[in-house]
């Protein structure tokens, strides 16, 4: 649905967007997420027809961005970062408005500013002044917008910022119930949004792609195998850690065993197994029967927020390395 | 052209939903108001003092009323001209509602013309408002009217030529204040330009002096309506919106 080919925008000072690729297929959730100044809004500019890219092309539902603009303006909605609308106009006189500009008329106008109201849940303020209305009705008229057309796309920047707690979990519930009809990029820079709502992840970072992938796949990527953290106590007061390591590592399915921490006579241990292997109750036996006391034993799943950070700045990913090796020596 | 309709409406909308356009209303009926009672003031003080004097001079309405009332008229607009455009472009910048148009699927142009068209109808109900005071001199006279709908026509394109530059000015900044600012300044230097030709008459103060705009009104006034004029207006008209719709090519390529 949507193709970017080595998509860049460059300023007299600064390379915004560097030749980024991807593409997202039809009726997919895409999140696209990367730190403040990324390059985010830049993107959707681009793919909006907002901004003119410097080279590279993207197309939406096969019509470039540059020699058809308007066809791919039919087929998009977009919820600019700030909801675009008047504040000297009414909501439904607002909707009725943008309705117009996407090209719709009588009859069939009227029947799709009902619809948004209804979908989008503003239908108690269709006669208040958009200038009146909270942050949450604000950001839902912009979605209303967005949708009013019935476009094939949807690109939301960032449409859960400076929202509360209760709207944004509002926003996010009104995006998932979207995805069945459109396709939608949505940009944030919160990553529990993007595990919540999205299937697919695009990740930049100072402009250029970091990577692109499933939700679940760039965890288990990011992972390698599937990994459980173990902690064992010894009962007589003293740990002898080699030994442990040993024991686990006979374990059936361990592919590594990690000591990542040890205090006193408890230590705590990164045990990774191979791919598909349920290996947590054959390490709880061989550890109980080896006279260990087990205090804890949980998967060490990564969550999004530590790829996010492996992959667009080193410092972290890097700290933990050396952490892992000054507790091997 | 539907588009250009559905912004224009939605440009007059904003005007008439907010103060904006009643108080422009007030005050331009108020200053012509006054104007008005002092110009008939005057003229029933000079018809008196001939009939005092025994003179019969020939008196006209349209020379001694209509005519440098009009005049006035083109003088105050200038005034009037950047509290229509200056939020026509430099508001939607600002609050980012520019994304909305430029994302929809409508052309610049159409955006632009848009615009124009809604500040050049509130400026032609500005007038409306004035010509109420005319309403009496035909009640109690017998003016002609046709120069006087000539006259309206002239205020009409040369507001026409100075809105489409102050749309223009609009579009170079999202502050309201400097784009009324810059326009009032450009009104304020387009009129005043003619005095060049008052000292000098070399090419380039002929050249000046025929730049402003309140020199080409003057046939307008005088109820001739000279193709002459009428093409310097709309050429100001067309250059205007010209630009602005560079201007508005050249927004998308910088931001």
């Amino acid at each position: 649905m949507i193709t970017a080919k080595q998509l860049t925008k460059r300023y007299p000072r600064t390379v915004a967007v560097d030749e980024i690729s991807f593409e997202v297929a039809k009726g997919q959730i895409v999140g696209f997420l990367g730190p403040n100044g990324a390059g985010k809004t830049t993107t959707m500019r681009m793919l909006t027809c907002f901004l003119p890219p410097s080279a590279g092309t993207a197309s939406v539902a096969g019509f470039d961005v540059l020699e058809h603009p308007f066809e791919v303006k039919k087929r998009i909605g977009y919820l600019p970062e700030a909801p675009p609308i008047y504040p000297e106009m009414e909501t439904a006189e607002y909707l009725k408005f943008v309705g117009k500009l996407k090209g719709l008329s009588g009859a069939d106008l009227k029947k799709r500013v009902d619809y948004v109201c209804d979908r989008c849940a503003v239908g108690e303020v269709k006669n208040k002044l958009l200038g009146k209305l909270s942050k949450g009705y604000r950001q839902r008229v912009g979605l209303a917008q967005a949708i009013i057309h019935n476009p094939d796309v949807l690109i939301l920047d960032e449409p859960t910022a400076a929202l509360d707690p209760k709207q944004i979990n509002e926003t996010r519930d009104l995006i998932k119930s979207l995805a069945g009809d459109h396709t939608i990029i949505l940009s944030t820079h919160i990553l529990p949004e993007v595990e919540q709502t999205c299937e697919q992840v695009i990740i930049i970072n100072k402009g250029k792609l970091v990577a692109t992938d499933s939700v679940r796949n760039l965890q288990a990527r990011a992972r390698g195998a599937e990994s459980v953290l173990v902690e064992i106590a010894g009962r007589s007061g003293s740990l002898e850690v080699p030994i442990v390591q040993h024991k686990l590592e006979q374990v059936s399915g361990v592919s590594r065993v990690l000591c990542k921490q040890q205090v006193d006579s408890r230590a705590l241990f990164e045990v990774e197994s191979q791919k598909g292997r349920l290996v947590r109750g054959d390490l709880a036996r061989a550890v109980v029967e080896s006279g260990w006391d087990l205090n804890e034993l949980r998967p060490a799943a990564m969550s999004l927020e530590e790829i996010f950070l492996q992959l667009t700045g080193n410092e972290s990913g890097e700290t933990e390395n050396a952490a892992t090796k000054e507790s091997q020596r | 052209m539907r588009n250009a309709w559905i912004i224009c409406w939605k440009e007059l909308g904003s005007y008439f939903v907010s103060p904006v356009a009643y108080l422009l209303l007030t005050m331009f009926g108020l200053i012509f108001g006054f104007f008005f009672w002092n110009a008939l003031g005057i003229f029933v003080i000079e018809g008196m003092e001939m009939q005092m004097r025994g003179q019969m001079f020939p008196m006209n309405l349209n020379e001694q009323i209509i005519r440098p009332l009009l005049q006035n008229v083109s003088v105050i607009g200038l005034f009037f001209i950047p509290m229509i455009t200056m939020r026509l472009f430099a508001e939607e910048k600002r609050t980012g509602t520019i994304e909305l148009l430029a994302t929809s699927p409508i052309g610049d142009l159409e955006i632009i013309v848009g615009k124009w068209l809604a500040a050049v109808v509130l400026y032609s109900g500005l007038l409306l408002f004035t010509a109420l005071n005319f309403v009496f001199l035909f009640k109690y006279g017998n003016p002609d009217w046709k120069p006087l709908a000539v006259g309206y026509l002239g205020l009409v394109l040369q507001a026409g030529a100075l809105l489409a530059i102050g749309t223009f000015i609009s579009t170079l900044t999202k502050n309201q204040i400097i784009a009324g600012a810059a326009t009032f300044g450009v009104c304020l230097l387009l009129w005043v330009l003619e005095w060049v030709g008052g000292y000098e008459s070399a090419t380039w103060a002929r050249v000046l002096s025929y730049m402003s705009v309140i020199t080409h009104f003057e046939s307008f006034g005088r109820g001739v309506l000279d193709s002459k004029d009428a093409i310097f207006y709309l050429t100001v008209i067309f250059l205007g919106l010209f630009f602005t719709a560079r201007s508005m090519e050249s927004l998308r390529w910088r931001s």
